[in-house]
């Protein structure tokens, strides 16, 4: 089945409430190896897009993800703001023109997505970023939809890829990102990026 | 008119002070611009600020854009990019050292030299040695 835009929408809201409940959460990782603002600025970013999201209620997927991207880059403060804004702007852009997504169509959205948070802030995976969740996310997202598998079945793949691969960001040592200015401290903490990015894919789901 | 200078830092104070301390240097001949601070004037980063700075500091020389860390260059560039095409051209972000950078920076940019050497003054900052200059 495909996903309509009214599950696009109500996907954005879903992730908005999560980052508010998880804001906390988010900071105080971030405040472990980062500046301590991570929950804030996604707080602050997809309240920004919930506001938003009635003028382009009519819009297509595409323009729906665009403007989530524009308003996160404006809105959300520090680095992430560019790097989600780029995510959503890309994505947006693959996704032109859409009413409907396949899970086909999911696979693009998320390989511009990566592909531009990659180019934004120059990082591989392994440098302990939010790539690090997402790039096992876009590869198992992938595989299950070559294979044939349903929607949800492809989603849920995907989630567990992308919590998966927020854990590998534990022991990794970060070269990109305020944690690479600790150095060697910042081996032993999850790093926030990731988690945002994990929990934004988990709230695809029951959509 | 000269190159601009547009100094990007997480804190407000900081940008301020290093456009001061640059500003010292460049005679009011150049057009130094701070970008401190996020948008509610906490410590962070805002793309309108680098933007409303970059508007400020540009004259048909270019302007060269400094940043204090990582978060700020990436802010920065996505800044650059949203500009239109033509100014895009003539604006420039650098590695350089904040505070070493924006001064020898101003000096070059006041004697009227291009956005090239002023970049390139900008970068050789990193290797200056305060130690053996003491002044």
């Amino acid at each position: 089945m495909a996903a309509d835009r009214a599950c696009v929408i109500a996907w954005l809201q879903r992730a908005g409430a999560a980052l508010h409940e998880q804001r906390e959460y988010l900071t105080s990782l971030d405040a472990a190896i980062g500046d301590a603002d991570h929950g804030t600025n996604m707080d602050r970013g997809f309240k920004a897009v919930l506001e938003k999201l009635p003028t382009v209620a009519e819009a297509d997927i595409g323009t729906i993800l665009k403007t989530v991207g524009t308003t996160l880059v404006s809105t959300v403060g520090g680095a992430s703001g560019p790097l989600y804004g780029t995510a959503f702007l890309r994505a947006g852009m693959a996704l032109a023109g859409k009413q409907d997504l396949e899970p086909a169509d999911l696979v693009t959205g998320l390989a511009a997505a990566v592909e531009g948070i990659m180019a934004r802030g120059k990082a591989q995976r392994g440098e302990k970023t939010m790539v690090d969740a997402l790039g096992p996310a876009l590869d198992a997202l992938q595989a299950k939809v070559a294979a044939g598998a349903s929607q949800d079945e492809a989603l849920q793949a995907a989630v567990a890829a992308a919590e998966a691969g927020m854990t590998t960001t534990i022991p990794m040592l970060a070269t990109k990102g305020r944690a690479s200015y600790l150095g060697e401290r910042s081996v032993g903490h999850q790093d926030p990026g990731a988690t945002s990015a994990a929990l934004l894919l988990r709230t695809m789901l029951n959509g | 008119m000269a190159v601009g200078l547009v100094v990007v830092s997480h804190s407000a104070q900081l940008a301020e002070g290093v456009v001061e301390l640059a500003g010292q240097m460049a005679r009011g001949q150049v057009r130094l611009e701070a970008a401190g601070g996020a948008d509610d004037g906490t410590l962070g980063t805002s793309i309108a600020k680098v933007t409303n700075a970059i508007a400020k500091a540009d004259s048909s020389d270019g302007v060269l854009v400094l940043v204090d860390l990582g978060s700020a260059a990436l802010v920065a560039e996505m800044a650059i990019e949203q500009l239109p095409s033509a100014r895009r051209a003539r604006i420039r972000l650098t590695s350089a050292p904040l505070v070493e950078g924006a001064v020898v920076a101003a000096v070059e940019a006041s004697i009227g030299s291009s956005l090239d050497q002023v970049a390139a003054t900008a970068e050789q900052a990193a290797h200056l040695d305060k130690l053996s200059r003491r002044a």
